[in-house]
């Protein structure tokens, strides 16, 4: 394939996607709504009758809605980290995926943060955070940390838009209703092309990319140090921040191959999105799940050959009541990955998605064991009779949450794929930077 | 011993005003709105139109509905409810500090029932807990009441993003529940399982009062609670609920500039007591710096088991997975 194609040959493929809804589209996205609806109405419920619906209790006060904020936060991670390391690299593979990357990380950082939401008591104070924040308290620190990101990663996604946005407004054909072409219009912000304006999107690219980068690394190690600054057993670890940094990564990398395959089957991507694409970001989640298993493996094993009292009864915990589960996260989740990448012979698109779907789905138990177990064991052993007191398991409210997140961010994608071509036209159509240049920089 | 019984009868002659004040409060409709500087004002109403011989249906505080004769009703005590600021500042040139004497704890549960009434708390919220620990295999078990230990390095205090949960300048840790986000940060902060979310609105009726963070009462949906070591009581020159409560006189207050702790019955130096009695703080090496100290059980009062006397089902079972095998055959 070459690297640049045609503009109008690109519009042209693009076209009936931004045109036209399909049947299909429709019920996808009319499911996503019922769900999300689902979702609501939990909502509604936990906020009439109290937390008392969810499964959380006086022991676990956290549950699933905080494994979903870091889970969530964590897939933000492909747009920062991929999107902007590719971007800085100038690796030319990039092109066709890096809008998907963008996509994922505004969609997933704006999902995230309802889920702290859910787990508020008095979501009516929620304002007492800007009103009267304490600086001491890593929550602060988040609440500064994400909104810096959020405001950082809108900018560079809008960014990589603009030229984008121009070609739509300048291209006649596309028969849109009147609004959308004024909706392009005042979003290309007048970009012509003319040098300057290359120029300075092209300078500002390269400096949010850096930013994003930077943003995201503190954002994720914030969210690691409101579990490392507590001393509960399990929290209380020095690798945690680095740690929930490469996770973060591990996820974003397979959320991304997931959508790269979905959208080369729905919107038939097969000539832009190759077998090279899923190897390229398959190899990074190799690279990742390896560092990640380093990390999973020193944080366990320390923990293990100790004899700190409480470490020994939170490991006798995972290997007994969440003995599933620490098999799935922490064997299957990491080595699948790095055996179906690593093997040549298995490296085919299908199966490299499968390992996305294990890595991504494994992220999300490990976050579950690394949030539940400790909440179970407690240094004052749980004296109570109540199974409900004693072991956490969430209710179908948490879960119609957790779905309704997951919908939520499927509606999200499926609008914005029909609002601007899935690939960007603008880098696709970019003159390929010479060598030279591209060692200058 | 006398102070102490007219501090008693005090006590429930001011319950049987709050609870009086609450049923005429709904017997006119609730059209008395509690004002600030008059906080029961439903109670004086009722004084005003005593008429004797007449009866007047009132509200225990087991939500009994019972009638009592008109000239019966005395208006209350003023109530004083010290302002949040107040409350956040604290008693002046006090540092109260806690001795729990484990030897003398056979698991009575005066403490948490006079706690959880004091604090209309419901059944399942308990500020201080008994529980039953053995540190090892060979090590003999014992009962162990915790409250919250208003830690000196309070990590609780340092993780709430809104300045909820505060220290006093007398030492105490207190929870403003006007300002609590619940977000349960501090629940996971405190390495001791001190605090308690109130999950669903209270079951227990909770006294038509202004609100203040010395009592934590009335309760709201939401928020977290925890032991206040009965700030309200310390104000007014009392001693803790738990403190009166217990039989045994297992747990001493009092303060430490003045060296002194109290359980009641009898008053002694808190250095002597620490001193001979080799007092220690629970879990030293997390470095909270509890202001709460345990006493060892040597020669204990009572044996372990009679702790396990006279307890309802779900309390007893409560043990049961941590009652050791030699105790089980006795």
């Amino acid at each position: 394939m070459e690297e640049t194609v045609s503009r109008s040959k690109l519009l042209e493929e693009f076209r009936p996607e931004l045109e036209k809804t399909s049947f299909r589209w429709i019920l996808l996205f009319g499911l996503c709504l019922v769900i999300f609806l689902i979702g609501i109405y939990g909502l509604i419920r936990q906020i009439t009758h109290g937390h008392i619906v969810t499964g959380m209790r006086d022991n676990v006060v956290w549950g699933v809605y905080i494994v979903n904020f870091i889970f969530f936060m964590g897939l933000s991670y492909a747009g920062a980290l991929v999107s902007g390391a590719l971007h800085l690299f100038r690796s030319s593979w990039r092109k066709p995926i890096i809008r998907m990357a963008e996509l994922i990380t505004v969609i997933s950082l704006v999902i995230g943060p309802f889920f702290i939401f859910f787990c508020i008591g008095r979501l009516d104070r929620l304002h007492f955070l800007f009103t009267h924040p304490r600086i001491q308290s890593p929550i602060t620190w988040d609440v500064i940390a994400i909104m810096t990101d959020l405001v950082g990663c809108f900018i560079y996604l809008y960014l990589s838009f603009i030229e984008d946005f121009a070609i739509l407004r300048d291209y006649s054909d596309l028969k849109v209703p009147k609004w959308r072409k004024k909706l392009y219009r005042i979003l290309a912000l007048g970009y012509r092309g003319t040098p300057e304006q290359e120029k300075a999107i092209k300078v500002s690219k390269d400096i949010m990319a850096a930013m994003v980068i930077a943003i995201a690394i503190i954002v994720y190690s914030v969210l690691a140090w409101i579990f490392g600054v507590t001393l509960q057993p399990g929290w209380h670890s020095t690798i945690f921040g680095p740690y929930f940094v490469i996770a973060a990564v591990f996820s974003g990398t397979g959320l991304l191959i997931i959508l790269m395959w979905i959208f080369r089957k729905i919107y038939h991507l097969e000539n832009y999105i190759t077998k090279k694409h899923f190897v390229n970001v398959g190899m990074l989640l190799l690279i990742v799940s390896a560092f990640y298993g380093y990390f999973t493996f020193s944080d366990y094993l320390t923990k293990w050959y100790g004899s700190v009292k409480m470490d020994s009864i939170l490991i006798d915990k995972l290997f007994t009541d969440f003995f599933g589960l620490f098999i799935y996260a922490n064997y299957v989740g990491i080595l699948i990955p790095i055996i179906i990448v690593g093997i040549k012979k298995l490296r085919t698109i299908t199966n490299i998605t499968i390992a996305a779907v294990i890595s991504v789905t494994a992220l999300w138990v490990n976050r579950y064991i690394i949030v539940i177990p400790t909440l179970e064991t407690p240094f004052l052993p749980i004296q109570d009779t109540r199974p409900e007191w004693t072991y956490y398991s969430p209710t179908w409210i948490e879960w119609a949450l957790t779905f309704a997140g997951i919908a939520v961010f499927c509606m999200l994608f499926m609008l914005a794929s029909k609002f601007v071509p899935i690939i960007s036209v603008s880098e696709m159509t970019e003159e390929p930077e010479s060598e030279e240049e591209r060692i200058l920089e | 011993m006398k102070e102490e019984e007219k501090n008693k009868s005090r006590r429930q002659f001011l319950k049987f005003g709050l609870t009086a004040g609450a049923a005429s409060l709904v017997g006119l409709g609730g059209a008395v709105i509690a004002g600030k500087s008059n906080p029961l004002p439903a109670v004086r109403q009722a004084d005003d139109e005593k008429k004797p011989g007449r009866k007047v249906k009132v509200l225990t505080s087991e939500g009994k509905l019972v009638e009592v004769d008109e000239s019966q009703i005395r208006p209350a005590e003023k109530v004083e409810i010290a302002s949040i600021d107040k409350a956040r500042e604290g008693l002046p040139d006090k540092k109260f500090v806690m001795i729990i004497d484990l030897a003398k704890c056979k698991n009575a549960r005066k403490c948490v029932d006079a706690c959880q009434e004091g604090h209309h708390l419901p059944r399942d919220h308990e500020w201080i807990k008994v529980q039953l620990l053995q540190d090892s295999e060979y090590t003999h078990p014992y009962w162990f009441p915790k409250p919250c230990f208003h830690c000196d390095q309070p990590l609780c205090v340092s993780v709430c993003p809104v300045g909820a949960t505060f220290k006093r300048n007398d030492g105490i840790v207190l929870v403003d529940n006007e300002r609590c986000i619940g977000c349960k940060f501090c629940m996971t902060g405190c390495p001791y399982s001190a605090r308690v979310f109130h999950w669903k609105e209270s079951e227990v009726e909770q006294p038509d009062v202004e609100y203040s963070a010395e009592t934590n009462v009335p309760s709201e949906e939401g928020t977290v609670g925890k032991c206040v070591f009965c700030a309200d009581k310390l104000r007014k020159g009392e001693l803790p609920r738990c403190v009166t409560a217990c039989p045994m006189g297992v747990i001493y207050f009092g303060d430490l500039i003045e060296d002194a702790v109290t359980n009641g019955t009898e008053t002694i130096r808190f250095s002597q007591l620490i001193e001979e009695r080799a007092g220690y703080r629970y879990l030293e090496e997390l470095g909270t710096h509890p202001t709460v100290y345990y006493l060892p059980t040597v020669n204990r009062m009572f044996p372990v088991e009679s702790g396990f006397e006279g307890l309802e089902e779900d309390i007893h079972n409560r043990y049961e997975k941590f009652i050791h095998p030699k105790l089980k055959k006795k």
